[in-house]
């Protein structure tokens, strides 16, 4: 039961400066629905500037990336979620997920915050909860705004081990729920092996892909040794250019 | 002994004082003028210090092109402002109004454009990715961030303003606070300029903890509190 949108990329090229150079050249990629894509690579490769793309916040390309058919600016806003919890401190937990989308009900909101575990925060401020929590206030703003395509940004930087496999562990529940189309960047083999069904490995300037790889196994049947398998198969796959 | 009573009357003397002129004198009417002339320039110059410092925040060729003209602003003297503007405007609400609005006006702009600079890009680009409208924008990401240099604005401003609207109604004013403790200044009837000063700060401090005060507790009630 596929939920999510199918994403179509192809870009011929994107930079910064209309001199400077390409950050990313000829990248063609077909996502589809309901699948979870790792965007694996070095930092600075171009990932993040790829899923501001796919976000459409950033239109100063060439190419086209549609999401269900319609061009990713005028589709609706994904679930987005930031490098850090981006939480706008002077408003409450429940508050900074109705800010970003004036649809959702305060009912709505502490849906979200139940789903990331955290029903009975909704009226604390971002500084009363711990950095775990703001991430996951974070994600259930992401789910309030679009359920169906979320694109998350090192979602798992930063944080302490414990704290990773607490978030990797919501993530998952969530998209077994609700099989939304998940895009995901992390420099870290671990994480796409751990949640990702598909890895596509970014490297080089302008960058292009290196590898894409489909990891076939359910995540909930993944024990330790797949997980070290699909790590194995990443790293391979950098070692080989490195 | 009659000599050092008339020049550092008592407290009950200035409090007696202030009663007397408040019920029989011109007190009131002489508070109410002053008010209103402070009143008047302070929104004026909040209002357009703000817009001026919030284009000059986020327009960085406003910024070059104006900000010779503010530092000439913030340093040249008030009295002459006042001078100017009495003999271009006549001895006037007015002129005067217009006098302390001028003079206010960089000081809040300074503020708030030093404020605009200071804002995080990273909720701009929250607002860009969930495609807030600007409206939401402007009430959920700019004020908020805006407030706390409004209110250091208008902190800072209205001691200015205090300050030179008596000084201004002493120079040229038909009433007022500061006219009226120019007569009495003399006459050395110092009980009479107490009585004046003490109304004129008891308003003050009305105004800081009535309402500056109450409205910082609330723009900031989200801040962690310091132990």
């Amino acid at each position: 039961m596929a939920t999510g949108p199918a994403l179509n990329i192809a870009i011929a090229d994107k930079r910064f400066a209309a001199q400077g150079p390409a950050v990313l050249a000829q990248l063609h990629l077909t996502i589809a629905p309901g699948s979870t894509v790792a965007l694996v690579g070095p930092s600075g490769v171009g990932k993040s500037t790829l899923l501001r793309l796919l976000a459409g916040i950033d239109t100063q390309y060439s190419g086209t990336i549609t999401i269900d058919g319609m061009p990713a600016a005028a589709a609706p806003p994904p679930g987005f979620v930031f490098q850090d919890p981006r939480l706008l401190p002077w408003l409450s937990a429940i508050d900074n997920i109705c800010a970003v989308n004036p649809a959702t009900s305060r009912e709505a909101a502490l849906n979200a915050l139940a789903l990331v575990g955290l029903a009975d925060v909704g009226d604390l401020y971002p500084h009363q909860l711990s950095g775990g929590m703001q991430r996951r206030v974070a994600l259930a703003r992401a789910l309030a705004v679009n359920a169906r395509l979320l694109l998350l940004d090192e979602p798992f930087v930063s944080l302490d081990r414990a704290l990773v496999s607490e978030m990797q562990q919501v993530f998952a529940q969530l998209i077994a729920a609700a099989r939304p189309t998940v895009i995901f960047v992390s420099h870290l083999a671990e994480d796409a092996a751990r949640l990702a069904d598909r890895a596509v490995l970014l490297d080089g300037r302008p960058a292009r892909i290196l590898a894409d790889l489909t990891l076939p196994v359910p995540r909930a049947d993944r024990d330790a040794a797949t997980v070290a398998n699909y790590r194995q198969q990443i790293d391979a796959a950098f070692e080989t250019v490195g | 002994m009659a000599l050092a009573h008339r020049l550092l009357p008592s407290p009950m003397d200035v409090a007696g004082q202030m009663w007397t002129l408040a019920t029989g004198g011109r007190l009131l009417p002489d508070l109410g003028k002053t008010l209103f002339r402070a009143g008047v320039a302070f929104v004026l110059a909040m209002a357009i210090g703000t817009a001026i410092g919030i284009a000059m925040g986020r327009l960085r060729w406003l910024d070059s092109l104006l900000s010779g003209w503010l530092v000439v602003g913030l340093n040249l003297p008030a009295i002459v402002v006042a001078i100017v503007l009495y003999i271009w405007l006549g001895l006037t609400d007015l002129a005067l109004i217009l006098a302390v609005t001028l003079n206010k006006i960089p000081l809040v702009a300074t503020t708030i454009r030093e404020g605009v600079r200071s804002f995080a890009a990273e909720f701009d680009e929250l607002g860009a990715v969930f495609r807030l409208s600007r409206l939401r924008r402007l009430r959920l990401i700019f004020v908020p961030q805006l407030m706390p240099f409004v209110l250091a604005a208008a902190r800072t401003g209205l001691s200015l303003i205090w300050k030179i609207v008596l000084v201004f109604e002493v120079l040229g004013s038909d009433g007022g606070i500061g006219y009226r403790i120019a007569i009495m200044f003399q006459f050395f009837n110092i009980a009479g300029i107490l009585a004046y000063t003490a109304s004129f700060i008891l308003v003050v401090l009305a105004f800081e903890y009535g309402i500056l005060r109450p409205l910082e507790r609330r723009v900031g009630r989200w801040r962690p509190v310091r132990p």
